[in-house]
């Protein structure tokens, strides 16, 4: 059952952190941002601290100050500004790592699924059993123009209560939607031992095993078969984020975890019933989503610390931090309270915490928060599964082509 | 002046010349392979690592091709561990023009070119394919005319993506609270093919422009090398023609104003090793009868006869009839191999004729023999010759192996050719793949741009 397995924990890795003005902080590192070396670090961090799986941010155009999705780019300089591919990063940290998953976010709007496949089963390949993926739409049509293949609306600024926006919106999850079965298909389109090397009849594989998809809907037609061979996890985890009904529905659909944004105990114990209808509504037929909460945290050992760190951050930035989570603020017993109280609350299976400043508050959290949840006895002592998915609780399913043994 | 000889590691893939059946031959997918070529080439001091690409499996009679290595990762994302695993090798990767944009692969290779510390290269190459197109949702027929555009228009919008950001534009200044010295810069590419515009998301990396090679061969193909291209990988590895081809390439350079040594010439090659040449020559017959397995040679037989040819016997005589040039090709998913099979059909009857030989012998005597044959200070010899006298400027090297298959190329050949001062040493010519190939600094777009739209007639 949800949310009575094991604590599940996550961090959300993006530039110097979920502030704004996270990187001027003293131990900062805002010249890194776009190195090897941060990211590795970042990475090796949270491996120390047992953490499940990292995720790494994306999106097809620049950051903005301005928070609702597809908001154009503003003429801020005292911002962060720029990133790198996060597949890419991900594989780039992925040899220096070894038991934390690795969970970039990648587009379905305008990456073509097929690419999409082939490269997350790579990362798998490359970390051996350790990655997932986070598919994300891009409503925005200054990002479409950076493509110059569709024309999408400018959004309402009444988002999903405009009829021409919310259908702009239910679009881009559908095929989403349709994306994220392209992407699994292709993954199940090589079944496990198609490679059969066979020197007496001088066949590599054998193609029986291996299955076109024709995969056609509204929004595109791929034929298959992959070519990369099957991943080791056979279906690499699929985590989407979600604010609302149709982001829920694309979770059921698509996903293994979805990720929420709770304001309180009881917001995310509605939020997690909603989830369940959307499970309903939409006839999932595998293991119910796994859902956990997204936080942004700060985290000082001293009372008050930390909430003093963040007013002055945001005096800094010029505003108070707007944020689509929860923010917490406080000593690592507190955030270890607050997570198991909600967890108890609204049956969570884990949390997805977004450091706001980096590596201060990822530290906090691997060797803060870690060692008390271990005292309580609710977090492992180490790591025992070698994929994702084993550590997820989530068996390696067959090939969906495979014929069952007669 | 002596040059130096550049080498580029290839892994083998997808055709005959990769051998999976011998003992030896490791997982072609499994990360530990790709590490192990890439770490090799490093400590052999090569230039760069090399990955091609297929998108779609081949097929042959309507059924995937089942006889060659089949399957691939995705090479970029390959690419990007094995920045990981070295510290120095440059890191090419094959990526289609046809199946992608602009705005995505100029992100990737700015990407590894971050991550890599400027190791980045791109081989450009163009398909006319709808066979492949049917896995994307662009779908994949372009007239033969239109690839060559494409693909400049593709790398020069790259280009100006790549230059977006203003040099130094990350200050990351905590004192003044300066993130960005100004506002993010516009980026703005419109041509018959793409018309985009908006902001980039990655700073200038290290090579600012990643080096670009291409691999069509052409006229359409060389001509892009010439305009757009750092370098070329080509089919020519033999003395003579290679001679042919550089001076060919070398020649389209003036018209854009480049000098000769701004386009590399690379030609893929092979080789068998061995103390003597007579070991050498023999280990090569033995490697070559694994490179064509009874079944192969039918198969081969067939890409030129294009009619099924499964009844016959490879180890029986040729086909009594001639082949059909007219009928539907059978192969799909690599480019065509023969451009007149009745003649080449003629030709290969009069050599099995002559030689009493049998399909597979034939097919083993006339299709890929390695580039080199000999032992390692022949070996050296010779590519050292071709680089010399102009047949090329480096290698891309094939080996038929995987995982070990450069390991006595970089333990024996490597040495000889540092003793002759035309190999590095050591990684110290400047920090990027561009410095260690004798490339000049990437220059702006606009001049790209400009030399393409107006080329100077000599
Ligand atoms: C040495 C060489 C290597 C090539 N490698 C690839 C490859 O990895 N992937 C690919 O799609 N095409 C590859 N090509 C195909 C070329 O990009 C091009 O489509 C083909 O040569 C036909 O173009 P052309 O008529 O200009 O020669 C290669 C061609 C050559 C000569």
């Amino acid at each position: 059952m949800p949310g009575t397995g094991e604590l599940h924990l996550a961090v959300a890795l993006d530039g110097a952190g979920w502030h704004p003005a996270a990187w001027r902080e003293p131990a900062a590192r805002p010249g890194e941002l776009f190195t090897a070396a941060y990211w590795a670090d970042l990475a090796r961090e949270a491996e120390g601290g047992t953490l499940d799986f990292l995720t790494i941010e994306d999106s097809l155009g620049l950051q903005s100050a301005g928070r609702s999705p597809g908001a154009a780019p503003d003429d801020r300089t005292d911002q962060v500004r720029g990133r790198l591919d996060a597949v890419l990063i991900a594989a780039r940290i992925a040899p220096l790592t070894r038991r934390i998953g690795l969970v970039p976010t990648a587009i379905t709007t305008h990456t073509e699924p097929f690419h999409l496949s082939t490269s997350i089963a790579t990362l798998d390949y490359i970390s051996e059993g350790r990655a997932g993926w986070r598919p994300r739409v891009s409503v925005s049509p200054r990002e479409a123009r950076h493509f110059g293949r569709r024309e999408f609306p400018e959004l309402s600024p009444q988002l999903l209560a405009d009829p021409a926006t919310a259908r702009h919106m239910t679009d881009l999850f559908d095929e989403a939607a349709d994306a994220v079965e392209v992407v699994r298909r292709l993954w199940d389109s090589w079944e496990d031992g198609a490679v059969i090397r066979d020197v007496p009849t001088g066949r590599f594989v054998d193609r029986d095993r291996l299955h076109y998809i024709d995969f056609a809907s509204r929004w595109f037609s791929v034929r298959g078969p992959s070519i990369t061979p099957r991943p080791p996890q056979g279906q690499p985890v699929v985590a989407s984020l979600g604010h609302g009904p149709v982001p829920y529905a694309f979770a059921a659909r698509a996903s293994d975890i979805v990720f929420i944004t709770p304001g309180s105990a009881p917001h995310a114990r509605e939020t997690v019933a909603q989830v369940r209808e959307a499970e309903i509504d939409t006839e999932r037929t595998g293991p119910p989503l796994a859902v956990y909460a997204d936080l942004t945290v700060f985290i000082d050992d001293k009372p008050g610390e930390a909430a003093a760190r963040k007013r002055r951050l945001d005096e800094l930035d010029g505003a108070e931090l707007s944020t689509d989570t929860a923010v917490f603020a406080g000593t690592p017993d507190e955030l270890a309270e607050l997570l198991t109280d909600w967890r108890q609350a609204a049956g969570l299976d884990g949390f997805r915490l977004r450091p706001g400043v980096l590596p201060h508050d990822l530290r906090q959290i691997t060797r803060g928060l870690v060692p008390r949840l271990r005292r309580r006895g609710v977090f492992r002592a180490g790591y025992a599964e070698s994929t994702l998915r084993a550590r997820l609780g989530l068996r390696r399913p067959a090939s969906r082509y495979e014929r069952s043994p007669a | 002046m002596t040059k130096q000889v550049i080498l580029g590691a290839h892994f083998p893939g997808v055709n005959n010349h990769t051998v999976w059946s011998d003992p030896a031959a490791g997982s072609q997918i499994q990360f530990g392979s790709f590490a192990h070529l890439a770490r090799t080439a490093e400590a052999g001091k090569f230039d760069f690592f090399f990955l091609a690409e297929g998108l779609r499996l081949r097929e042959q009679r309507g059924r995937i091709h089942d006889l060659d290595v089949v399957g691939r990762p995705n090479t970029i994302t390959v690419l990007a561990a094995l920045a990981a695993v070295t510290d120095y090798l440059g890191l090419a990767g094959t990526i289609q023009a046809t199946y992608n944009e602009p705005y995505e692969i100029a992100r990737q290779f700015a990407t590894l070119d971050h991550l890599s510390g400027g190791r980045a290269a791109w081989n450009v190459v163009t398909s006319p394919d709808a066979f492949t197109g049917e896995n994307f949702r662009r779908g994949g027929y372009l007239d033969r005319g239109d690839r060559y555009v494409r693909a400049a228009e593709f790398v020069q919008a790259a280009r100006e993506l790549w230059e977006s950001w203003p040099p130094g534009a990350v200050a990351a200044d905590r004192e003044k609270g300066e993130f960005l010295t100004g506002a993010p810069a516009r980026f703005e590419y419109s041509g018959l093919n793409f018309s985009i515009s908006g902001h980039f998301t990655a700073p200038r990396s290290p090579q600012v422009h990643p080096v670009i090679l291409q691999a069509g061969d052409s006229d359409g193909g060389r001509e892009f090398a010439a305009h757009s291209a750092d370098a070329i990988f080509t089919r020519h590895s033999t003395y003579d023609a290679g001679r042919a081809f550089y001076a060919d390439v070398k020649s389209r350079l003036a018209r854009y104003g480049r000098a000769p040594a701004e386009l590399k010439v690379l030609p893929g090659a092979s080789f068998v090793l061995g103390d003597t040449q007579a070991e050498a020559e023999e280990h090569a017959r033995y490697v070559r009868r694994q490179q064509v397995s009874p079944q192969t040679a039918i198969l081969l037989l067939e890409q030129v006869w294009n009619t099924d040819l499964s009844a016959f016997d490879a180890d029986g005589p040729l086909p009594p009839f001639d082949p059909d040039p007219e009928a539907a090709s059978i192969i799909e998913g690599r480019a065509r191999m023969h451009d007149d099979p009745l003649a080449v059909a003629r030709k290969w009857r009069a050599i099995a004729e002559e030689k009493n030989l049998s399909i597979r012998d034939l097919i083993i005597e006339v299709t890929g023999r390695q580039t080199f044959t000999g032992t390692p200070a022949s070996v050296a010899e010779a590519i050292n010759r071709s680089v010399q006298d102009d047949a090329c400027d480096g290698f891309i090297l094939v080996p038929h192996l995987i995982p070990a298959g450069l390991d006595e190329f970089a333990a024996k050949v490597v040495p000889l050719l540092q003793e002759r001062g035309v190999l590095r040493s050591s990684y110290e010519e400047g920090t990027t793949l561009r410095d260690r190939l004798g490339l000049p600094p990437a220059r702006p777009a606009a001049s790209w741009a400009a030399a393409r739209r107006e080329p100077v007639d000599a």
